[in-house]
């Protein structure tokens, strides 16, 4: 007598065994979305790759004009001791007129300008512009050049020409001393 | 219908076996004497095979390389190394994986020009060429990551790149790269993950590729004469007539894979690739392998934002433009039997086609060699033109010339056609 029951329709023509089909199927989906988010989420960088210490690097060795590059994170950064001249033409610039508007000043930081701090990777498709060693093709205008598509950056990392997106980034970092630059 | 005869054996253990497990039924009406393919079949119609043979050499090539390969950033290039100068053979069975991925795709490139050409794309053949796509589309997928694996300078360059095309997606662009690389940049885990997925892919070629012959053996094969074989004389058994027609093939096939392998194993590589990866000195130019170079120019050749005019505000930027230009090149394809408009299938009786048929090849050529220049001087300016024609051609041309074009009449059947010529 139940079964008959439960396939009794109601009003509107759905009855108490649909809502157990749509409600079975519906938890089943749950229940499989929750167990596919694992393998998804294996494909994320693990604790080791996230605990990935700060680096402190000495800034006593570079000279005005010159320029290292250290490794972070399995990327390049470039640390730029600029001159003065380097500083002004930065500054100099009309921010209107860039493709990825930022002043210079928000992108050192205050009294320390001297050094510029960015990642190493260029914003279009990732690879290292050239620029930081001596001799470096800088591109247009003094900062560095992406031998990959041809972008140009100036002597604050802005974009100033070519494919590239956005100004090379500037990661998180203090220092630690006079001298001492701490990364992350 | 493409089925001939039924499998029929003198042997009793043959017959035991087919009545419990009908797998010599299966081999003789897909590949025997029961398939019934068109007489007319030219050798275009030889590159499906080749296809074929160039995955199996590369399964089995690519497992005995596993057994000597470590998917280590610190020794994957020096396993590499000792495949080549210690193992035995090494060399011979790591040229032919490197030289066959080439071979494996000059097959295919023939193979989809063929379909182009003769129409196999066109109804009822719709859900063939779909799955053929597939296969495409995993090809390129598998043989990117293949050539990740020996953690050269081209290797993680070209890992880098490719990657990066994925941060133009917005808002999750950035995550999603972080979930392919599993870090920061290329590092171990990507090539871990790389070489995991780069052995399983081929499997999964393998599975739609038995789609791909299943979807081809409803309607049967398509033919030069574009037309449907329907009369008693328009079919011959795939066996002994393709068998030997696609033997004949292999043979002249291995004779140029060979010239390749022996002779200029390098020739289809980059130099580069013979530098260990090093994450912070990016190479001069990076150069994908010369099969992606025609989608690597139409990514390239878009450097403008599509934007509100006389505002700053952009709605595609540049770096977006050109990644969906590139994925977009190859899914316009699977839109290609409902853009051709014309009831003809084969290019022979639509001159105009033709014509254009062709531009389309000249296109794709310019395209493979702006691909490999640097993006300077005139190259931008050409690799623009040449992405604009391809779409013109699929997205304008295709559509009007179906219903403008003055086709040539059609044969009656495939046999009188050929008696005629006889």
């Amino acid at each position: 007598m139940s079964t008959i029951e439960n396939t009794v329709e109601g009003d509107d023509g759905v009855n108490r065994r649909d809502f157990l089909h749509v409600a079975a199927a519906g938890f089943g989906a749950v229940g499989a979305a929750v167990a596919v988010w694992p393998f998804i989420d294996q494909m994320n960088p693990a604790a080791d790759t996230l605990a990935l210490a700060s680096i402190e690097v000495d800034l006593s060795k570079i000279a005005v004009g010159e320029g290292v590059v250290v490794k972070w994170r399995g990327k390049p950064v470039f640390i730029r001791h600029r001159t003065a001249a380097e500083i002004e033409e930065a500054k100099a610039v009309d921010v209107g007129a860039l493709v990825d508007k930022q002043t210079d000043a928000e992108r050192v930081l205050p009294g320390k300008e001297e050094w510029l701090v960015v990642l190493g990777v260029c914003t279009h498709l990732g690879c290292v512009p050239l620029g930081t060693k001596t001799g470096d093709d800088r591109g247009e205008f003094g900062g560095w050049f992406c031998p990959c598509h041809g972008s140009h950056y100036d002597t604050s990392g802005r974009i100033r020409k070519g494919p590239a997106p956005r100004n090379l980034e500037v990661p998180g970092y203090a220092f630690a001393s006079d001298t001492v630059l701490k990364i992350g | 219908m493409a089925h001939g005869p039924a499998f029929e054996t003198n042997s009793a253990v043959v017959k035991w076996i087919d009545d419990r497990l009908p797998i010599f039924s299966l081999i003789h009406g897909s590949l025997g004497a029961g398939y019934l393919a068109p007489r007319n079949l030219n050798y275009w119609w030889n590159f499906g095979s080749l296809a074929g043979l160039c995955l199996v050499i590369q399964i089995v090539t690519g497992i005995v390389l596993a057994m000597h390969y470590t998917p280590n950033t610190l020794m994957a290039f020096d396993s590499v190394e000792r495949i080549m100068r210690d193992v035995n053979y090494g060399w011979l069975i790591r040229y032919m994986h490197a030289n066959g991925a080439s071979m494996f795709f000059i097959a295919v490139y023939i193979h989809i020009l063929r379909g182009l050409y003769y129409g196999s794309y066109k109804a009822p053949r719709e859900m063939l060429w779909m799955i053929g796509l597939v296969i495409f589309l995993l090809m390129m997928a598998t043989a990117f990551m293949g050539y990740v694996l020996p953690w050269g300078q081209m290797s993680f360059w070209g890992a880098t790149v490719i990657t990066n095309l994925f941060s133009a997606i917005p808002v999750v662009g950035d995550h999603i790269v972080t979930l392919l690389w599993g870090g920061f940049s290329v590092d171990n885990p990507t090539l871990n993950r790389f070489f995991s997925l780069h052995f399983l892919l081929p499997f999964v070629i393998c599975g739609v590729v038995i789609l791909h012959i299943w979807a081809l053996h409803l309607p049967g094969s398509n033919n030069p004469l574009g037309i449907d074989a329907k009369g008693k004389g328009d079919k011959i058994p795939f066996h002994p007539f393709y068998t030997v027609k696609d033997a004949f093939g292999v043979g002249v096939f291995l004779i140029f894979f060979s010239l390749f392998l022996f002779y200029a194993p390098n020739a289809l590589g980059h130099p580069d690739n013979y530098i260990p990866a090093d994450p912070m000195v990016t190479p001069d130019s990076i150069v994908p392998e010369w099969y992606f170079l025609p989608f690597y120019a139409i990514l390239r050749s878009i450097t403008f934002d599509i934007g509100i005019p006389f505002t700053d505000i952009v709605i595609i930027p540049a770096k977006l433009l050109g990644v969906l230009a590139m994925f977009g090149s190859i899914l316009l394809l699977f839109a290609l039997p409902w853009l051709d408009t014309s009831k003809v299938r084969s290019a022979k009786f639509r001159p105009t086609y033709r014509i254009f048929f062709w531009f389309l090849v000249v296109d794709m050529v310019i395209l493979t060699i702006v691909g490999g220049k640097k993006p300077e001087g005139i190259w931008p300016v050409v690799g623009l033109i040449g992405t604009a024609y391809y779409f013109l051609h699929f997205l304008v041309v295709m559509p009007l010339l179906g219903k403008i074009e003055q086709t040539l009449p059609l044969p009656e059947s495939i046999a009188k056609a050929c008696v005629k010529k006889a």
